[in-house]
This record gives structure tokens, sequence and C-alpha cells, in this order.
């Protein structure tokens, strides 16, 4: 069994069901992804102690209903360094998130959660950080790097390498011009596909990580995005140098209940809900080279 | 240890009902033999046998008037622990949004169930699925508002069937703890007998209710020799030894795509398996739109849409989902709980229409076994 | 000369390269500095040159109507700018133009195929190298094909 991740101590009440809350914010990051900022449903002021954005974590994930539709596991965007708002940030991709991307502002929306781990940013103080995002991977890792630069002192120099389909496709693009003016913060940007009006990098992300300085002794990675993206970035990382404990990814896998009841999650013998999303790329490396597992 | 007389074996159900239990234990029905609502000895399947063959399943009258004189069914106590469908919870469309309605007080209501003849194998499938719903990091309400006065009579396996082999899982034939009372059910010489022991103050307070003296060696000694017998008796059997290392290396072997010719995926497997507890959640609104409640459902990773992510499904072969299954209940269910999932009870090789036998499965694996680094 | 020969040297294309043929190399190359914006050759134009980025990016386009001239890929830094030199018929496929300032080796392309004819360890040393670097480009471009972020609807 693989060795944990930082694990918060919050213990889920009645995990099946929701708690209300309302969308305070809602920002469209792309054509099809957006960014809500929910608040506890009938708070009307922010003396709320015990709901959901205090306790979540960066890399944690709530199960988000919209009524009627069904529910979806989203990361959230923003830990409480970010916001005051619980905020998660999706596309729109199937029945129920396609209902939320409709949503405005005032609308309830059903929460339960944090459930899973968090991303290791105690074991990366003092160490430089490397980011690796895919897509709307991108969004898993933010609350990370608001983190980090809310506590900048703790950590080494931060890298962030993300790549995206093509230009429409970038999201948060306010923050990343935001990171790349900040001290010790490198943002490098690419893209599959360019456009007639884009002047950056065209190739995948991975060709990155030959582009960047970083001691691979002294650097904790975190990788997310598609399976595929996170196994061609963790060879070029290992290529560098870097040890597999080192390397953390957050996987992803078919969701029902996220407690742990279901056995949907699974993935070899971790339910990714509970002994994840976050995990070592070391204690799955043997699961990796398995096809349909 | 206490005598019944099989003449008073209805004082436990009369006990057991004073004390405001709901009954449920065997009847036979449909050509099989079920687990239901039961209100006396009578109700039970007295004087029928199964015999169990992979796929084959079949009911027949016995001489003697044996009350237990059979193995297990196409059905396990889950039915009642872990119900294939319940409503977990209801909501409604407000002027503002949506409101959760509460089902009368918070959480399910507390039940008092009975349940008489549960086998050794069933008993560790309880114990099982306890270690799922009740001490991960969740607890499941429902689960833990019936099982917390669940109250468990087993019963001692005289008549082991063709398809198991929980003598090789070490979770029988006989129920050594985790019962409130155990019976072993004794015909010889013209006395017919159980001998009753208590594993709990619950147990012990509703034997207490019951006429019958203690009992002596000799009556002792004839349900060790009974026990014993059975233990022989298992009609398959299955080789534990390094297992989880074996199917850990193994899952690439060639018989996962053999197997996967002859299996339906149909899932029955999952269904009859006592510790089997894959669920889904289902969304449903009333026609007009505004109601909407949330079930529960039973599932089974033996479905195509089980591993859905995206745009597919990770497990989109039948190999790959046997594989799952199989390796799952053997193997990986050790690192996830600390016990094996199997209990050896041998109904997937009974129910499964093809007769695909899991102890063959492994037994094949092992014999033709990639390098073992 | 001296700087010349280092930065070669360093180039990861050359790196571990006996300095002999370093020095050999450097006497039929030389280091240019461009704007953005420049284009450095033409698709279909002779490939008689070999570049070796070392800090900037390039991008290596084509003319698709409608959608006029579109990226296929950029180059970076410590990277390689096509193997049309020294793949017959020696024309370059694709056009090149940098995006930013960058600092690039140019080296003679038609001198260093005849001298890849003439001493074949060196041939042989530097098809090894470009087979090194176009697989790595073909499996750059492999992921790209896979689209992995596309649209994942049902």
């Amino acid at each position: 069994m693989q060795e944990s991740t930082n694990k918060p101590e919050i213990a889920v009440a009645d995990p099946m069901v929701p708690a209300l809350y309302r969308v305070d914010s809602y920002i469209k990051e792309s054509y099809d992804t957006f960014t809500i900022g929910l608040r506890p449903s009938g708070q009307e002021n922010d003396r709320a102690t015990d709901w959901a954005q205090h306790h979540s974590q960066p890399g944690q994930f709530n199960m988000l209903y919209v009524f009627g539709k069904g529910e979806v596991p989203i990361s959230i965007s923003a830990g409480a360094s970010g916001s005051r708002l619980l905020t998660h940030t999706t596309r729109d991709v199937g029945s129920v998130t396609k209902a939320m991307f409709a949503l405005k502002v005032g609308d309830t929306i059903g929460v339960r959660g944090p459930f899973g781990n968090n991303w290791p940013l105690e074991s990366a103080k003092g160490k430089d950080v490397v980011l690796v995002a895919g897509g709307i991977g991108l969004a898993p890792l933010r609350p990370v790097i608001l983190e980090i630069l809310a506590r900048r002192a703790e950590f080494g120099r931060v890298i962030l390498l993300y790549g995206a389909r093509s230009p429409r496709d970038i999201i948060f693009k306010e923050d990343l011009k935001k990171w790349k003016g900040q001290p010790g913060v490198i943002v490098y940007i690419t893209v599959d596909r360019g456009s007639s009006a884009w002047h950056g990098s065209v190739g995948v992300v991975t060709r990155l990580i030959t582009q960047v300085r970083f001691d691979p002794e002294n650097t904790v990675a975190m990788i997310c995005g598609p399976e595929i993206m996170m196994h061609f970035t963790v060879e070029a990382l290992k290529q560098r140098g870097m040890k597999g404990d080192d390397i953390y990814v957050s996987m992803e896998r078919n969701m029902k209940c996220a407690v742990g009841f279901c056995g949907h999650c699974q993935f070899g013998p971790h339910f990714i809900c509970k002994d994840g999303p976050v995990f070592t790329y070391d204690s799955l490396s043997s699961l990796f080279k398995i096809p349909e597992i | 240890m206490q005598i019944i007389e099989r003449t008073n074996l209805d004082y436990l159900l009369g006990a057991l009902k004073a004390s405001e239990y709901d009954i449920f234990g065997p009847i036979a029905r449909d050509g099989a033999i079920l687990y239901d609502r039961i209100e006396q000895v009578a109700d039970m399947p007295i004087g029928l046998q199964d015999i169990q063959e992979k796929g084959a399943y079949r009911l027949v009258r016995r001489e003697d008037p044996t009350v237990f004189a059979y193995a297990a069914g196409p059905q396990s106590w889950k039915k009642f622990l872990h119900p294939p469908e319940y409503l977990l919870w209801k909501s409604q469309r407000t002027e503002k949004g949506f409101e959760l309605i509460k089902n009368g007080e918070d959480g399910p209501k507390k039940k008092k169930l009975a349940f008489i003849g549960v086998r050794a194998c069933e008993l560790h499938a309880i114990l099982i699925q306890d270690k799922v719903f009740l001490e991960g990091q969740s607890v499941d309400a429902l689960y833990k508002s019936v099982r917390d006065e669940t109250f468990i009579v087993a019963v001692n396996c005289t008549h082991p069937g063709g398809t198991c082999f929980c003598s090789s899982m070490g979770t029988g034939p006989e129920a050594k703890d985790s019962f409130d009372i155990s019976l072993t059910e004794i015909f010889q010489y013209g006395r017919h007998y159980f001998i009753a022991e208590a594993g709990s103050a619950k147990g012990e307070e509703i034997l207490n209710k019951i006429p019958g003296k203690q009992a002596s060696e000799s009556e002792i000694e004839a349900r060790d020799e009974v026990l014993e017998r059975s233990a022989e008796k298992m009609g398959r059997q299955l080789d534990t030894t390094n297992i989880k290392e074996l199917l850990y290396a193994n899952t690439g072997n060639s018989r996962w795509d053999e197997v996967a010719d002859r299996c339906l995926s149909c899932g029955n497997c999952t269904m009859v398996c006592p510790t089997c507890f894959c669920s889904t959640v289902e969304d449903k609104t009333d026609i007009t739109g505004m109601h909407a409640e949330r079930w529960s459902k039973q599932d089974s990773c033996f479905t195509l849409d089980f591993s859905y992510i995206h745009s597919g499904s990770v497990r989109s072969s039948v190999s790959a989902r046997y594989r799952q299954w199989m390796t799952h209940k053997l193997a990986t269910w050790i690192d996830q709980f600390g016990t094996s999932g199997c209990v050896g009870c041998g109904r997937c090789i009974t129910w499964c229409p093809v007769g695909i036998d899991i102890t063959e499965e492994l037994a094949a694996i092992r014999e033709n076994q990639t390098e073992l680094k | 000369m001296e700087y010349l020969e280092l930065t070669l040297a360093k180039h990861p294309f050359f790196q571990g390269l006996p300095e002999k043929y370093i020095k050999h190399i450097a006497g039929m190359a030389i280091i240019l500095k461009f704007d953005s914006d420049h284009i450095l050759f033409k698709a279909g134009d002779d490939a008689d040159k070999f570049y070796l980025v070392i800090k900037g990016k390039v991008s290596i386009e084509t003319n698709a109507p409608p959608k006029g001239s579109i990226t296929i890929q950029t180059v970076e830094d410590g990277e390689i700018l096509g193997w049309s030199w020294i793949v017959a018929p020696y024309k370059y496929r694709f056009g090149a133009k940098t995006l930013v300032k960058s600092e690039i080796i140019v080296i003679d392309g038609f001198e260093l195929r005849a001298e890849c004819k003439k001493d074949h360890w060196l041939g042989y040393e530097l098809m090894t190298r470009m087979v090194v670097a176009v697989a790595a480009r073909l499996e750059q471009t492999r992921l790209l094909a896979l689209d992995v972020y596309g649209q994942k609807r049902r």
C-alpha cells in the first residue's frame, strides 16, 4: 500500500446527503469552462465556521449535485488562501456539467465533501515546486499555486508548465499573467494547436520540461491532466533525475459515492475517492503498466 | 452448550418475537431456498436438501425431517443489511432553489431483525461487509441502523454442498464467534435435537427462555464428529497460498482471455455473492420536474458502464472485467480490508449460467503462472 | 571562434562530440541573432542550412487554406530545426519563422553533408543523433495526434 499523502482530519457526517449551497459567483473561463464560487445556503454572513470551504484542501474534491440531474466529482480550484467562497472549475462535458454550466448566481446546488487527500504542500516546503498541468488539470493545481504565493517564503522556485488544446482553451488567463510576474515563479504555456494570433509555444507540454532548470534532488512535482499526458510527463521528469517518490499525480476514475462504498473508483487496490486522488508515482507505477486495470 | 429438542425449536422464534424482533430465515420457493420473513419453524424448508454443481441447483426431498440439511442458496443476508435498492433522500424545488426533504427523524429508522440459519460462511461475509460499511472512513447510515440490532442465529453446516469450499477459506463449516446463538442439528439414532451455544449476552438471554438441559459429553462429541465430517465433505477446494502475489503477478495471464470467451458478463456472480457490495446512485425526477429522488442501487463491476470515464470505459473488455472481479475478490480485498473477500460459499459457481468455477480458474492460473519475480 | 566552439559543444545536439569535430563544424558555422518575425526559410526552399536554436522560439509552419499560415510546432531552446539538410531531396518541407528574438547556430548543411560522406565516423555519429531527435519529435507529434484534451462528450 502507498504511504499516505497529507490527509486532513475531518469526519464527514452523513456522507450521502448533500448540504445546500448557493452560487455566489460565476465566471466564464473559456467557451466551455466555468468557475463557480459557492457559499452555504441561508448563510447571511461570513461567520459560518463549519462549511466545506474552510476544510477543503488543495487536491480535494466535492460532489456537486444539480437538482434532478445528478452529481459529479469536481476538485476545488481555490482553497482558503484563494477565496472566501467554495470554488470549483469545470468543463461542460456531460449532462450534469451542462446543467451546471447553465447555473446563475443565486441558484441552489448540493455539496457533499470535501473528499480525498490533498497535494503534498507540506512535503514541498523548502523545495522547488514543478507543476505540470494539462487542460482542465490546471484547475486542481490552482489552489496549490495560490497557497504557495500566500506563504511564498516557505517554498523555493515555482515552475508552472501548462498545456492547453488551443489558445481559446486557455483558462485562468488573468491568474497566469499575475503569476508570471511573481518573484521566483516561471510560467510556460504551450498549446497543441496554434492559431494565427498565437505567438507562444506549440507542442506537447512534456517538451517544456527540458527547457526549465531545477534541482531534481530538491524538487517536488505535481502533475494533473489526462492520464496519458501524466505518464509522459513522469517519464520526462524521471529522465531529469527525479525520483518517483517526489512526483505526485492526481488520478481519476468513475465515482458514484466518494466515500468508499460503491466500489466504482477502484484502481488496483486503491479507492481513488479515499486513498487518492493524489498519489506518489511510485505507489502506482506497477499499476500503470497494466492495460484496462 | 444447551440441548434444544426439535419439538422445542419454536420456543426460539417465540422468544425472539417476544423481544420484538422481525424474524427472517430460510424458506423454499421458486425451486430454491431463499431468505424471507418466517413466523414458525414449519415455514422453513423441512426435509429438503440442495444438489449444487457448476451452473446447476435443484432441491430434493430427504427421507428425514431435518431442518437445515442444505447449504447456501442464491440469496444472502446482504438482502436485508444492504438492500439492492433503497431511497437515500428526496428533494423538491422551491421558489429560491430546492430543498431536501427529511424522512421523518434524522437518519433511517432503527430496525430489529433476527436472522435464523446464518451459515459460518455467511457470518464471515457479514463481518466482511461490516468492515466496508462500518469500519472505514465513513459509516453507511442505513447499514448501521439495521446491523446494530441484528440478532444472529448461526447454523453449523452438516450438509455442505457440491460447490462449497469454506474449509479452504478458513470460514467454516463451524461458526466460531460473532453470533448470538449457534445451532448444530443432530439427527441420529432416532433423536432429533440441536446443540445450542450462546455467543453473546443477548444470545444467553434468549437461550435462557428456551427449555432444555445442558449438553452431555456424548452429545458434544456427536456435534464435534458431525462438524469434522462436514469439513471433509466440501465439494471444492481453493489453494490460498500466496494468492495475493500470484494474482498481482498474473494480470497478463492468457487465462483471463480464455475465461472471457465463456463469461457472459451477466453479473450473476456479483448478485449472489454475499460480500459483493458495489452500488450505484440513480437520480430520478417526477414528471413535473418538481420532485427529485436519489436512490442507491446494486451494481456490478461486470457492466460496461461501471468503469466509464470521459469517452470510454477503462475496462471495456470482458477479460478485464472478469480479472477485476476475481482479483478484487481474492487479492486486492486483502490489501483493502485485511481479509479475503471470498468466503467459499460456492454461490458464484452454482449460479453462473455457463458454469465458470472460481476455484478452477484460480487453479489454472496457478498452474500456468507468469514467472513470479 | 572560442565562443562559437563553446556554444556548439554546449548545445544538447552536439553534447559529447569529440573536440576535433566540434572545431571542424565550427569552421562551417556561425551564430546569428534574429529579430522576431524573421522568416528563416519557406517550404520548398533548398535545405542548405542546419539550424540549432540556442535561445528563442521558432515556429514551424505551413500554409493551409482557408486557415492560412498555421504553426505546427515551435522549436525552442536547445532543439534542432528540422532534418531536411540530411534527407534527400534536401528541400525544406515546411516554413520557419522566429516568434521572438532568437539566437541560433547556423551550420552550412551542404558542407556538413559532404563531410559526413567523407568521414563515416562523423556521418554515423550525426545520423544517430538525428534519429534520436527525430524520434523525440515523432513521439511528441503522436501525443499531439491523440488530442488528449479533446472534447469529452459522451
